[in-house]
């Protein structure tokens, strides 16, 4: 496009301030960390790892953690199972009204998280008249979590086509062969990005989770979210953070780098 | 063996074969999910036993009538209202021109780099942005810092915290549809623009715009949706400041009033409908 100089400049001069602003405040949360203020004050007095050291010690954030995990590993394998089911139906299958359970599958991450939360929250007391509990928690991120799992799946059925299952079935295979031997393998990797995305979904939500979970059951964002408020915690909860942000990333880079790579294969 | 057995009888049943498929995942979120959205609906037509705290049923329009006659309920969704608007238009500001740059001015291998810088971010925990804003805003944080010299202070925690939180988060949701957008408009329109004359601005207002604008829309619907329903930012950056999303969680908890909570929730959800229902004319629900 015809643009002057000046405006070539002015754009990337915009792009880069907008880069570094994206960054800047993750980068504040980990100096914060490390920080020697108390009161996270900025710049920073002096560095040390003494809220590290701390959060290391803190039982109610391991506590968190290791409810986080759970409930994240509890609700991934549930929308594993439906989520294939789901992308197997739709994409091998034509059927009337199959517009409409594609929205039902959106839809719980389409609405505000707020309308998801206090749904549900009301279903179970009022509608069921149970008691919040871990279990209400895994049952409400498990119906969010489906759709990653999903969209995963069911991109990789259509992209890979229903040849290779007819041929098997051509062969004398039955449906179980064929889905184990043939299936399955295809989707292997697809179902683990999508768990992978399920599971960092889980991990880091916090809107639903604050409506569904039962008193005592502490997810870490919970956990964070409950000491944030607490002026001597401050410098552990930046710790907890960055440890948050760290779990949160990690599964979804290897997720990325799964479907980078078989986008690559199939397309070759 | 009874596996053989099965998938012989399966075999040639296709409609069966379906059932099998679809009746969990389907059964999972018709029960857990739309039943409870139904629910919703009809809990705000009940009451709160005003001894016990429980939901009593019995039909009564009394929450209803009250959200919608009382001043508090106006003036929040008012405000609510304001601040998902202005954070929409102050993410389309700073979008429209990162975006352009992204998809038309930097080379392909630049390129790639920006769409991974803008797109990373959004992976790291959303609590945890929301929390370093909390340290940024703070009397004695980087903000204060940054503008003392020039006789400025903090914004500190009330609504300019939440629309700058919220801008923040929803940053990169409104920059990856905008940018979509621009990489759709082909370059040859550009360049005919320019042989009949067309300057960059003119290029820029009557052929690239009109050509983004579905868009723009479908950046917007993330940010407004978004702002909406957001009751975290607000608890955490909102210092007393009250939305729609903090009024519900209030009822559902210290207040304990679930049906005047369901009825509250349902103005956010109208709003977005209505919303939804204005921009699907454009068709920025097929650029989502």
């Amino acid at each position: 496009m015809q643009l002057g100089r000046v405006a070539r400049w002015v754009l990337g001069g915009i792009t880069t301030v907008v880069l570094a602003l994206i960054y800047l405040p993750l980068g504040v949360v980990f100096l914060n960390s490390i920080s020697t203020s108390e009161s996270l004050t900025w710049p920073p007095p002096g560095f040390t790892l003494e809220w590290w050291r701390r959060a290391m010690h803190s039982e109610g954030a391991f506590e968190a953690l290791g409810m986080s995990v759970m409930v994240a590993l509890a609700a991934s394998a549930i929308a594993l199972v439906l989520g294939t089911l789901a992308a197997m139906a739709l994409s091998r299958h034509r059927f009337f009204g199959k517009e409409s359970v594609n929205l039902l599958i959106v839809l719980p991450i389409a609405l505000p998280g707020i309308v998801t939360g206090i749904a549900l929250n009301n279903a179970f007391r009022t509608l069921m008249g149970v008691q919040l509990a871990v279990w209400t928690l895994i049952i409400a991120h498990a119906t969010f979590c489906i759709v990653t799992v999903y969209n995963n799946a069911f991109a990789r059925l259509n992209a890979s086509g229903t040849r290779l299952e007819e041929a098997s079935m051509d062969l004398g295979a039955g449906l179980f062969t064929t889905f184990r031997l043939v299936t399955f393998p295809h989707l292997k990797s697809a179902l683990m990005a999508g768990g992978l995305l399920a599971f960092a979904l889980s991990f880091d939500e916090i809107i639903v989770t604050t409506f569904t979970a039962g008193t005592g059951v502490t997810t870490l964002p919970l956990w964070i979210l409950q000491n944030m408020f607490r002026p001597n915690q401050a410098p552990v909860v930046a710790v907890i953070a960055v440890i948050l942000a760290v779990v949160s990333v990690v599964p979804l880079a290897i997720a990325q780098r799964l479907t980078a790579k078989d986008a690559e294969a199939v397309s070759r | 063996m009874t596996a053989t057995r099965v998938s012989t009888y399966l075999a040639p049943r296709r409609r069966l074969r379906l059932a099998g498929l679809l009746t969990a995942p389907v059964l999972w979120l018709g029960l857990v999910y739309v039943v409870a959205l139904a629910a919703l609906l009809i809990t705000a037509f009940w009451t709160v036993d005003a001894f016990t705290g429980q939901v009593r049923v019995e039909w009564t329009t009394e929450n209803i009538v009250e959200v919608l006659t009382e001043a508090l309920y106006r003036t929040v969704t008012l405000r609510t209202l304001g601040i998902a608007a202005l954070v929409t238009v102050l993410d389309i500001i700073v979008a429209v021109p990162v975006a352009f740059f992204m998809a038309k001015i930097a080379r392909p291998r630049m390129r790639h780099l920006l769409v991974i810088a803008m797109l990373a971010p959004l992976w790291a925990s959303y609590l945890v942005k929301v929390y370093a804003w909390r340290a940024l805003l703070s009397g004695n944080g980087l903000i204060e810092w940054a503008v003392a010299p020039f006789g400025g202070e903090t914004p500190g925690y009330g609504i300019v915290g939440v629309v700058l939180t919220l801008s923040y988060l929803w940053l990169p949701y409104v920059v990856m549809p905008i940018y979509a957008g621009f990489d759709r408009v082909p370059d040859r329109l550009l360049e005919a623009s320019a042989d009949l004359g067309g300057r960059g601005w003119r290029t820029l207002t009557a052929v690239v715009l009109p050509m983004i604008r579905p868009a723009i829309i479908a950046g917007s619907i993330f940010a407004f949706s978004l702002s909406l329903g957001d009751y975290i930012t607000t608890t955490i950056v909102g210092g007393s400041t009250q939305m729609l999303g903090t009024l519900v969680y209030d009822n559902v908890g210290s207040a304990n009033n679930l049906p005047l909570a369901a009825a509250i929730s349902l103005i956010p959800i109208g709003i977005i409908l209505v919303y939804l229902a204005a921009v699907r004319r454009t068709g920025a629900l097929r650029s989502l």
